[in-house]
């Protein structure tokens, strides 16, 4: 490439985060630190039984013996666990019965998202579980959903008010000594939502959660559990955005998914917390354990996830394919610029027989950033007639960025068909000359080729969001706002 | 006047390839550059689109009252210019119908025109189409990709017939076209042809004049033009080979 063409493809990769501000809530936050006092009072402030009290002690005992990962293609300073604090709530914490008794600074905050919650109700029929911070401030449409028998609501309140659920369910997918930050979100998790769709019972709206962090230097520990019932559908969304900020912001979440026999669960995610700036000061880590299991025959579950944020991510939404003829899929877009760091994949583990899975992976890469696919396929002995169709491919933009692929396959049982395809391309000089050569701007050029190459993983998610997270790409790529 | 080139003068690599080229472009003429293998045919064209890798050492180019070596490449697509491969480029993921629609709403919205809805787009593919009887399918699959030579510089012309342009510059549209293939581009060409517009048909044999007749014919040898003429001058190359033009330039300089 020519300097200048590189140079204005890397001006053009190199905008301002969009996001960046924040909101002067009062809080309520616990010190720094971390012990076995720090995670009595979360779950104290958070009025939680004692069952739930002694399951995050087992916990935070078990992640005292493990040692954080090594494996993952990313560098980062080492993290103080001990200088953060692991629980900040908005003060004075009331109970809405509408919009307007809302912080008014929270509202203001949702606004400037474009996350305008009374539109979004009446316009977008999405019921919005909004997660400010630690606590939930504004559920809504409840009470449709409740006619229905669906259960919504924050983790905090389901552990109160559906301790059943919660205890047959927590843990059952990613267990609390499953890894590293996973054993850590479970001692000191400190909200997140819950999903009970019943038996026969079709969600008729995407669930949606908007996160976002802002306190500073407060960890963020997500935990969401969905279950979907016997012959049940829903699709959940998740989007975030997180404010500017110069100190590394730890995110550690946990999801879990269950789906029984004949149910499907399908979520989907942009994710867009703060990558840093130019340099690669600050920006979110961003350690996940998202992993759904097919627990009934003929059930599904589909992840859709589109990654531009985050200093560094380290995320394997996976599928434990148990059921007979269960299905699994992960459809991702993961875009790293600047110095972001992106070591993200899915495992797809075959149990039961005739299970399916795909996993379609793009990776697009521009500045100094590193992005690497990390995925498993296990087809286990009993898994008769399994399938796996994969396909990694990786777009580069300039020629400072690094892409890598890290597929593994086990396979123990000989009648299965796995096929893998890969290919790496890059954004050519030729090509964007090419276009520029039919009216096309450069900026235009690099947008018109990253949505041609993604398009198959945006046909998965909703409409709206695909609006969305098309925005998003070019924000994350390009100059141009809006 | 449409077009004029001024003592132009074009290195690549620190190789100086054109050595002061002098042409004039009027709308309505249909002009020929000819030359042998590395006359600087294609650096030409690609001086005039604008490819950054070409530097301009001397000289100027005008182009519809505007100075065209101030323009970006594609404001100079903006301004009607066009340009038709010699090797088009594969975009895979991005449709011609993609492409197209991106580029007609670009260069009108330049224009200060309102940009196609839908229909009144789709209709103006279909129409011009049939130009150079491309097929529908072509439209909705990415652009190039997996075409054969011959689909390729059809889709160029395709492409031109669409961006509707004041000058257009065929860079040896002709390689690798087989005759019947070569007959339906020419053809198309031809339905372009108008008084409000130019052509400049770069290429390296005489065959491809048979069907768009030039009004000139100019020879590019080692950077200049060394012989202009009528159309006839073409048959005379194609008769006397351009070794004659090589002879001819020695004893001149000699």
């Amino acid at each position: 490439m020519s300097t200048t063409e590189t140079q204005k493809i890397e001006e053009l990769a190199n905008k301002e985060y969009k996001y960046g501000f924040v909101t002067e809530v009062e809080e309520d936050r616990l010190p720094k630190g971390l012990n076995e006092e720090i995670i009595r009072q979360i779950s104290a402030k958070k009025e939680e039984p004692e069952w739930m009290t002694e399951w995050r002690l087992k916990a935070f005992r078990h992640w005292l013996t493990m040692e954080e990962p090594k494996w993952p293609n990313v560098k980062y300073p080492p993290i103080d666990y001990q200088d953060i604090s692991y629980y900040s709530a908005p003060k004075k914490k009331p109970k809405y019965n509408s919009l307007d008794e809302v912080d008014p600074a929270i509202r203001e905050t949702y606004n400037k998202l474009g996350i305008p919650l009374e539109e979004q109700m009446m316009l977008a029929g999405v019921a919005v579980d909004a997660v400010f911070d630690s606590v939930s401030v504004a559920t809504t449409f409840k009470d449709k959903l409740k006619e229905l028998g669906i259960i919504f609501c924050s983790m905090s309140e389901a552990i109160k008010e559906h301790p059943d659920l919660v205890k047959k369910y927590l843990g059952s997918v990613v267990p609390y000594t499953d890894n590293f930050f996973a054993t850590l979100n479970s001692a000191v998790f400190s909200d997140g939502s819950f999903v009970y769709v019943p038996k026969g019972v079709r969600c008729p709206m995407e669930l949606s959660t908007y996160f976002r962090i802002n306190a500073s230097e407060t960890g963020q520990f997500e935990r969401t559990l969905i279950i979907a019932d016997e012959g049940s559908y829903v699709s959940y969304l998740e989007g975030c955005t997180a404010p500017m900020r110069d100190e590394n912001q730890l995110h550690a979440a946990v999801v879990e998914l269950v789906a029984l026999d004949n149910a499907t669960i399908k979520y989907s995610t942009v994710q867009n917390w703060y990558p840093g700036d130019k340099e690669g000061k600050g920006g979110i880590y961003n350690f996940v354990t998202k992993r759904g299991a097919c627990r009934g025959v003929n059930s599904k579950i589909s992840w859709t996830q589109v990654e531009t944020g985050s200093a560094i991510t380290w995320k394997y939404p996976s599928c434990i394919l148990q059921g007979d003829n269960s299905i699994g899929e992960f459809y991702s877009v993961a875009v790293t610029n600047n110095y972001q760091q992106a070591d993200t994949g899915t495992k797809m583990i075959h149990i039961g027989k005739n299970t399916k899975s795909t996993i379609v992976s793009k990776g697009i890469s521009a500045g100094r950033s590193n992005n690497s696919y990390r995925g498993l396929v296990k087809i286990t002995k009993k898994a008769e007639n399994a399938r796996n169709f994969s396909q990694c491919d990786s777009l580069l933009i300039g020629d400072k960025c690094g892409a890598h692929t890290f597929p593994y396959l086990e396979i123990n049982n000989s009648t299965a068909q796995v096929e893998h395809e890969a290919t790496t391309s890059k954004i050519g000089e030729d090509q964007i000359f090419y276009l520029n050569q039919r009216g096309i701007s450069t900026e235009d050029a690099v947008n018109l080729i990253v949505n041609g190459y993604v398009k198959e993983v945006l046909a998965e998610l909703p409409m709206e969001f695909a609006v969305e997270a098309q925005k998003l790409l070019s924000i994350s790529l390009e100059g141009s706002v809006g | 006047m449409l077009l004029e080139i001024k003592n132009l003068h074009a290195r690549i690599d620190g190789n100086e390839i054109l050595k002061g080229i002098d042409l004039q472009v009027n709308a309505g003429e249909v002009h020929a550059i000819m030359g042998p293998n590395g006359s600087g045919k294609s650096t030409l064209a690609s001086v005039l689109a604008g490819r950054e890798e070409y530097e301009v050492t001397q000289g100027e180019i005008w182009y519809n009252g505007k100075n065209l070596l101030e323009l970006s490449p594609e404001d100079r697509a903006r301004e009607g210019l066009f340009l038709a491969f010699q090797y088009p480029i594969e975009i895979p993921g991005v449709s011609n119908t993609n492409l197209l629609k991106t580029a007609v709403n670009e260069i009108r919205k330049y224009r200060g025109e309102e940009e196609l809805d839908a229909m009144e787009f789709l209709e103006l593919l279909k129409e011009k189409s049939k130009l150079v009887e491309l097929d529908h399918k072509f439209l909705s699959r990415s652009v190039n990709e997996g075409f054969s030579g011959g689909e390729k510089k059809r889709n160029e012309i395709f492409q031109m017939a669409v961006l509707n342009p004041k000058l257009a510059i065929l860079d040896e549209t002709d390689s690798g076209l087989d005759i019947d293939a070569l007959r339906i581009v020419a053809n198309g060409v031809n339905k372009l042809r108008s008084k409000d517009n130019a052509i400049i048909v770069v290429t390296h044999y005489q065959r491809l004049l048979n069907y768009i007749v030039p009004d000139f014919v100019h020879v590019l040898y080692n950077g200049r033009i060394v012989k202009s003429g009528g159309k006839e001058l073409a048959l005379e190359l194609e008769e006397k080979g351009y070794d004659w033009i090589k002879n001819d330039k020695s004893e001149v300089t000699v």
